[in-house]
């Protein structure tokens, strides 16, 4: 049982060195290797879900006199919840690619990337310490840029991966920070160590606590795409659509959250509050991170015509969501958010991925329409997809979503609340325009006339996805598998039901009035709408700062080094050779004085002769 | 015994030049020798069989001691066999020079060696400058681009950076009152507090101009771009670290001493990080990238250094001198690695500027995996060996933090972080100008070939030395634990 989870972890890494070493060649039998890999993680995983026992081990890393890094594994509930979603997406996403994939030139490397992922962030579930999150932290990224470069000979795919990559490190720059002071202040990395150690130095700046958490939330902001660091995630749209609903949906962006929660966790001693110790503009700052981008990223949803990037604002959003939520200090609602939003949210990612499929790779609403007669199944999945995003009762997102405004509601932040019902209504709004303009009227296009239902391959993970979109999140599925499950209690009359069931309502009539019915977007370019549709101009403002910041400041630099060091010093350097000579009457010891000066200038004369002379 | 490392290559490089058998023969034989002992030498470096030691001046004492002093030394044999090996194989001499050009290499390799397992001062110092006049006759002879100016540069900056050392380190054993140059006199002598600190500012600034340190860092990559690709991997790769080693090494001779430079340098290597590396992001061509690339990373292993003379001893931050031998060693490695990369883009295309170069990777996948690999572990991607220095290097910057307000070493170390992101930004561009985008067509077949099999023996060497520590730095750590069991254990076996 001990070596099951290394097993599930070291997987992966085995099969993407097989492919890379040895199968590169042969891609039918790469693509079935890491299928396999995936499923057999999956089996094993649900093995110890079942067992339903918490399990440890480890070895050491790195160790300098008495002092270790360790690399392990921790099965406790929230990682045995967490890593159903990863090798359950991961295991789908697999078998969907096999077909979406299939006529891909480089389909070894595309699973060799996936099962390099699958370890990556396998290690981030299980991880022990911050310093083992941190090194699978950085290799999710690695496989995220891999994966999102898929294509890497078209520069959009090669210029969003790299984005990614260095977004992430800005993230990770203070993520590091926040480790070492934690560190310092409770004298360890390993999570079961964390509250012990806190309880141990009753000395501590609070302050600096609260400084090491917000530090170590930057990484978070990173990895889960918040604002300012959100824009990578739209642009990694490039990649793949699977991928993009494993890694950009469903798992890797969510880590962020899943790490917050962790560290939330780990701090408070059994029975204690975590409020009381933490100081109070920690909770509210991320809370309000959250809030912003969650609707930030909605309102720029509302005017996107890429299918994939609609979804992608909408998990911007959801993340946003869920981050609210543990700066709510309830971690509980958001990795019960983060659950069921991974399941509904592949689900809708492979939807789209069947439908561009079947479109012939036409990634605009406007140029589909009628596919709900074309592609029934497809049909279907995404419509129960859409439910559970919105948060109709019923459904697995109804009762994670409800969990987060009852825990603002609960705060007594009623403008977070307000937040969060005005983003639960425009979700509506904007899920249901894309699913009226695609789905409904009359096909559009050409590609989209001739479009046919996919495959079973591709069918099968959507409908057992949809089937987990619904039911994951009632209690007597989530309760036994969701990572951390909050019972939900009906109350008809409190206000965070109320607030999202009108919200969906209302979302649901007002884009049933706009797009009903419509050929062409009625508010495209019209006043604030225009805005949402440019992104606020974010990216522009960034390509500005990189280009006129970063980019002038290296010029500048670069010239003055130039300049100075090499121009000044040197010559400087030459005319105080001559005052070395001094230095060196002073010194002691006679012989070695003339050695000294005979061993310099020897080297100097030898090369002058033979170089400059010759 | 250890001497054998050195005679092999030193005796091949006479051989070669006497032009007994065909240089490149000779010198790959000798360098595969060579690397075989030296990975050997792993199993069995602590017995005594190792030391020699004879009197070779008597006043002042100089002995010819060679040895593993601890295991310093040893990770620095191991870089430099290990470099020595791939430099000889994958470098391409030109018609005719092989003489000089083996010669050369092996020489650099046998002095570089020589420095590492020195346990006496003089020959310390005098394996490294010996190591010197090859590399300046290599870029000066057979350099490429500006190879005289190059050459004239890193002369006039390492015979001075010399010269200044030398001082120091006469002034050193002079105050030291010891009566030999052996370390282990040297170690165990004191030094008055105020000779310290002007003995350390000697060291500081002639270390600091062999490894590149702000603002006496300019002779590098012009240098580097210029050299020979072997020559560049051996002393970007090996012999640029006999300064940071020599620091380590003579640190508690002038622990006090250092103290009052700790504010300078700071700055400095503060300087060889953000500086440089905006400096590094404004290259145009790869191979000028690269050899700033090299110096901003000294600033790193300058931050270790900067946290042990914070903490007043090695004992008061144990991380320190591990996190920097680490470090160096991975550097080593991964520079060599790029340099030699480099090389071959620069044989296959006919260019290293930026600008020329695009979508290689769809015509040579090998070398666009073995460069991203190496570049990756250049910029600090767990698994590879220069993140789990660069880990090290960050917790000794915080070993000895509490959760008060940040010292001065920790704002150092925060700052120092940005430069992870910097080198993201320089080396995620530049992998993807070269290697990612439309296919360019470099030659005038428009066909350019990827990576043979002989290239990629010396390329997979490195690169598994780069996995092998990235993901078991115990493999290094493990010799890093400091010898003070030793004694007792000698005592109880006499006993």
């Amino acid at each position: 049982m001990e070596s099951i989870p290394w097993l599930i972890l070291g997987l992966p890494l085995l099969t993407a060195a097989v492919i890379h070493l040895g199968l590169k060649k042969n891609q039918s039998l790469s693509a079935l290797v890491s299928t396999c890999s995936a499923a057999v993680t999956l089996a094993l995983t649900l093995v110890i879900v079942s067992k339903g026992s918490d399990l440890t081990g480890s070895f050491n890393w790195a160790s300098i006199a008495g002092f270790n890094i360790e690399i392990g594994y921790e099965f406790s509930q929230m990682a045995r919840g967490m890593m159903l979603v990863v090798t359950g997406v991961g295991f789908l996403v697999h078998l969907f690619s096999l077909a979406y994939m299939k006529e891909d030139s480089a389909l070894a490397r595309y699973f060799c990337g996936l099962s390099l992922f699958m370890f990556s962030m396998t290690g981030i579930v299980l991880a022990t310490n911050f310093i083992m999150m941190f090194m699978f932290w950085e290799l999710v990224g690695l496989s995220s840029y891999l994966l999102i470069g898929h294509w890497y000979q078209k520069d959009s795919a090669a210029d969003a991966a790299k984005k990614a990559f260095l977004t992430n490190r800005i993230g990770d720059f203070g993520f590091m920070i926040g480790i070492l002071m934690l560190w310092g202040i409770t004298g360890s990395f390993t999570f079961s160590e964390l509250a012990t150690g806190l309880a141990g130095h009753p000395d501590h700046s609070v302050f600096f606590l609260g400084i090491a958490i917000l530090c170590i939330f930057a990484g978070a902001m990173g990895k889960s795409a918040q604002a300012p660091l959100h824009v990578w995630l739209p642009d990694a749209m490039e990649g793949p659509t699977p991928v993009s609903a494993l890694i950009h949906a469903a798992t890797m962006v969510a880590a962020g959250v899943y790490m917050m929660a962790r560290l939330f966790l780990a701090l408070t001693p059994e029975g204690a509050d975590l409020a009381t110790l933490i100081p109070a503009f920690t909770g509210t700052t991320i809370a309000w991170i959250g809030a912003i981008t969650s609707l930030l990223a909605a309102l720029m949803a509302t005017q996107q015509d890429d299918i994939k990037k609609i979804l992608a604002y909408s998990t911007l959003s959801q993340l946003g969501y869920m981050v609210m939520a543990v700066g709510l200090l309830d971690p509980e609602a958001g990795m019960f958010h983060l659950f069921t939003h991974a399941w509904f949210k592949a689900l809708l990612f492979l939807g789209s991925g069947a439908v561009i499929f079947a479109c012939h790779h036409e990634q605009d609403i406007w140029k589909m329409g009628g596919l709900r007669k074309t592609m029934p199944i497809t049909f279907g999945a995404f419509a129960i997809g859409t439910i559970a995003l919105c948060g109709v009762p019923g459904t697995a997102g109804f009762f994670s979503k409800e969990h987060i405004l009852e825990s603002a509601a609960h705060s007594g932040q009623w403008v977070l609340f307000g937040i969060a019902a005005l983003v639960a209504c425009l979700t509506t709004f904007y899920m249901f325009r894309l699913f009226f303009v695609a789905f409904l009227g009359d096909a559009r296009s050409e590609n989209a006339d001739h479009a046919k239902e996919v495959g079973l391959l591709m069918s099968a993970p959507l409908i057992l996805l949809a089937i987990m979109a619904i039911l994951s999140g009632w209690e007597f599925m989530g309760g036994k598998i969701a990572p951390l499950y909050k019972p939900f209690e009906f109350h008809p009359d409190a206000p965070a039901f109320i607030a999202s069931v009108s919200a969906v309502v209302i979302g649901f009539l007002i884009a049933w009035k706009l797009y009903g019915s419509t050929k062409e977007d009625p508010l495209e370019n019209k006043g604030v709408f225009k805005h949402f549709r440019n992104k606020f101009y974010i990216d522009e403002f960034y390509a500005k700062l990189v280009g006129y910041g970063q980019d002038t400041v290296a010029a500048f630099v670069h010239f003055f080094d130039e300049l100075i060091i090499n121009g000044l010093i040197v010559g400087g350097f030459s005319r105080a050779a001559g005052g070395f000579g001094r230095i060196f009457g002073r010194l002691q010891s006679g012989n070695l004085q003339g050695y000294a000066v005979l061993f310099g200038l020897g080297v100097l004369l030898v090369i002058y002769l033979t170089v400059f002379v010759s | 015994m250890s001497i054998i490392l050195i005679l092999i290559p030193l005796i091949a490089a006479f051989a070669i030049m006497a032009g007994v058998g065909r240089a490149k023969s000779v010198a790959t034989l000798a360098a595969a020798a060579n690397l075989l002992l030296g990975l050997g030498v792993v199993f069995c470096w602590k017995a005594p069989i190792w030391d020699i030691s004879f009197e070779v001046l008597s006043k002042p004492s100089i002995h010819l001691a060679l040895g593993f002093y601890d295991g310093m030394s040893l990770v620095m044999v191991i870089l430099s066999v290990l470099v020595l090996f791939t430099a000889v194989m994958s470098g391409r001499c030109p018609e005719g020079r092989e003489r000089l050009w083996y010669s050369s290499i092996l020489l650099i390799g046998a002095g570089g060696l020589g420095a590492f397992l020195s346990t006496d001062l003089f020959f310390f110092y005098a394996f490294h400058e010996l190591a010197l006049i090859p590399t300046f006759l290599m870029i000066g002879i057979l350099g490429s681009g500006e190879r005289k100016e190059a050459a004239w540069k890193i002369t006039i900056y390492l015979a001075l950076g010399s010269i200044i050392l030398l001082a120091g380190l006469v002034w050193l054993v002079s105050a030291s009152g010891s009566e030999t140059w052996l370390f282990k006199d040297l170690l165990a002598s004191s030094i008055s507090a105020d000779a310290q600190s002007g003995i350390a500012a000697f060291l500081i600034v002639g270390f600091g101009i062999l490894i590149s340190l702000f603002p006496f860092h300019s002779w590098a990559a012009p240098a580097y771009a210029s050299a020979p690709a072997p020559v560049a991997m051996l002393h970007a790769g090996v012999l640029k670290k006999f300064g940071l080693y020599g620091l380590m090494r003579l640190y508690p001779m002038v622990s006090t001493g250092m103290q009052d430079w700790l504010g300078w340098l700071i700055v400095l290597l503060l300087c060889n990080i953000l500086w440089v590396g905006f400096v590094t992001i404004n290259q145009k061509r790869l191979d000028m990238m690269l050899g700033n690339s090299s110096v901003m990373h000294m600033g790193y292993i300058f931050l270790a250094f900067a946290a042990l003379i914070e903490a007043g001893s090695f004992e008061a931050n144990p991380i320190a001198k591990p996190a920097a031998v680490v470090l160096m060693f991975a550097h080593g490695i991964s520079i060599a690695l790029l340099f030699m990369l480099t090389d071959t883009i620069r044989r296959k295309t006919g260019t290293v500027e930026l600008a020329e170069l695009g979508g290689l990777a769809k015509a040579a996948p090998r070398l666009a995996f073995l460069f991203g690999l190496a570049g990756m572990a250049s910029i600090g991607l767990p698994g590879l060996a220069n993140f789990s220095g660069e880990v090290l290097v960050f917790l000794s910057g915080f070993e000895n933090y509490k959760g008060e307000a940040l010292g001065c070493v920790q704002v150092a170390t925060i700052l120092a972080l940005w430069g992870v992101v910097i080198s993201a930004v320089y080396m995620l561009r530049a992998y993807r100008q070269t290697f990612q985008g439309p296919a360019v067509d470099h030659t005038d077949s428009g066909h350019v070939k990827d990576f043979g099999p002989y290239c990629q023996i010396p390329a997979g060497i490195l690169a598994i030395a780069l996995l092998v520590v990235g993901i078991f730095p115990n493999s290094l750590l493990q010799f890093m634990e400091e010898p003070e069991t030793a004694p007792t254990e000698i005592e109880q076996a006499s006993n």
